[in-house]
């Protein structure tokens, strides 16, 4: 298959693609890995007349400690993410979902930063953007802003980003002593892609009692969303017992994780498959996160 | 509109003025008339596409050209040294690793990739590392077989 005709822009700084991307505007897509824009130019979903690539810039590939969480350039590669001992160590989810990210060919081509401003529904990492509280750093001509997980993901494809920015970095805060983090999916046999996909993060108090949990939900509705039901029945709540979780307070938590997502239906899943996977899908998060925050 | 690439394919530096549209799938096949690369879903599923790409498998259907520009880029082609065929291929040779072998060369470039980070893989490490790489004649058990073959030659 062959995309419609576009020029072609290979910028070697931020501040020169963020000139690029203001002087085009409209017309031109920022080009990361590539792995959702290419397919979508070759069906002609997308017809861009300017491409802008963002795999020459150097600096925007890089995966630093900062105030004792992480700094993640927007360039930075899935399959960097899922071998990294400091994001397995600072960001246990991130690296766990990465790993599961279509294939590797795929991960050794696609982006952390692509895969957040495609917003695709079925992504992974936006239900991990969600559950660990990043902050998603822009850059444009104006300088830089800081946009909250919770309010990047706006609808379907649809996120915070003014067309004019480009996100640069991803900012993921330090865990908070005894938080665990763990990200789970039902995927697509084919392609891999989140048919429901939940991500979690619990911090426990030294008596096993839920001082803050965070719960993120990708693939059951048109955006990644919080599961805010879930997470209200968790605060406050004894999750673990000496070395016995409790099965029954997070079992009716999970129960609620698919409350106020507008449930999608079509081939792959109905709406109440759908419902019904998140509801297991957070209970195996959240017990995975708990066991990990002991 | 054309640009001007130079990649390094197999050793040998091509310079060519392509469309940014050219993919890097059709400039191997079609430019360089390197017909190792197959092209079968063309939709960044089946993996029978793959190269390395500096050192990484890709999907070399899911990239232009121009991305691949200073690049180095090992195609099927470019795997037997001296006529002598790399531990990988003699694998899949020994042990009937491929049927109708349309799948063959991604195979083989994706099983290069994963020995290269993990010598030594279980077989279901072999499983996930070709999870990009679908054969149509389902042979996965011999294909599986023949990477292990090649972990053992290659680790010896």
């Amino acid at each position: 298959m062959v995309t419609s005709s576009f020029d072609y822009h290979a910028p070697t700084s931020v501040a020169e693609a963020a000139e690029l991307l203001t002087r085009f505007g409209d017309s031109a897509k920022l080009l990361a890995g590539g792995h959702s824009l290419v397919p979508m130019m070759k069906s002609r979903l997308a017809e861009p007349k300017v491409l802008i690539d963002l795999g020459r810039i150097e600096s925007m590939a890089y995966i630093r400690e900062a105030d004792g969480g992480l700094a993640i350039g927007a360039m930075t590669k899935y399959v960097d993410l899922e071998t990294s001992d400091l994001v397995k160590s600072k960001a246990p989810a991130l690296a766990q979902a990465a790993g599961m990210i279509a294939d590797p060919l795929v991960r050794n081509m696609g982006t952390i930063g692509g895969s957040l401003a495609h917003a695709d529904p079925a992504a992974d990492l936006p239900a991990v953007m969600l559950a660990l509280g990043a902050r998603l750093i822009t850059s444009s001509t104006g300088g830089h802003r800081t946009i909250e997980a919770d309010d990047f993901f706006v609808d379907l494809l649809t996120t915070g980003l003014r067309p004019d920015e480009i996100l640069s970095e991803i900012a993921i805060p330090a865990l908070l002593p005894r938080t665990g983090t763990a990200y789970a999916k039902f995927g697509n046999k084919a392609s891999h892609f989140a048919i429901v996909g939940v991500a979690a993060s619990v911090t426990l108090s030294p008596d096993g009692t839920c001082e803050a949990a965070r719960v993120g939900v990708t693939g059951a509705g048109p955006k990644a969303t919080r599961a805010t039901e879930t997470e209200a029945l968790l605060n406050g709540h004894r999750l673990l017992h000496g070395d016995q979780i409790d099965e029954d307070v997070i079992e009716a938590a999970a129960a609620r994780a698919g409350a106020g997502v507008d449930l999608q239906e079509d081939i792959h899943a109905s709406a109440e498959y759908r419902a019904h996977l998140t509801t297991v899908f957070a209970k195996r998060v959240i017990r995975e996160a708990v066991s990990r925050a002991k | 509109m054309t640009y001007g690439i130079s990649i390094n394919v197999n050793g040998t530096q091509h310079t060519n003025e392509v469309e940014s549209r050219l993919l890097l799938s059709s400039y191997l096949r079609e430019t360089l008339n390197l017909t190792g690369a197959h092209i079968g879903c063309d939709t960044t599923s089946c993996g029978a596409c793959t190269v390395l790409l500096n050192g990484a498998a890709v999907k070399s259907c899911t990239l232009f050209a121009v991305q691949a520009n200073g690049a180095t880029v090992t195609t099927i082609e470019g795997l037997a040294t001296n006529g002598e065929l790399h531990p990988i291929q003699e694998g899949f040779w020994e042990k009937h690793g491929l049927q109708c072998g349309f799948c063959t060369p991604g195979m083989i470039l994706s099983a290069y990739d994963l020995l290269q980070r993990n010598p030594n893989p279980t077989e279901q490490e072999i499983r996930h590392g070709l999870a990009g790489n679908l054969c149509r004649c389902t042979g996965y058990h011999n294909i599986v077989k023949a990477v292990q073959y090649a972990a053992e030659k290659m680790s010896s």
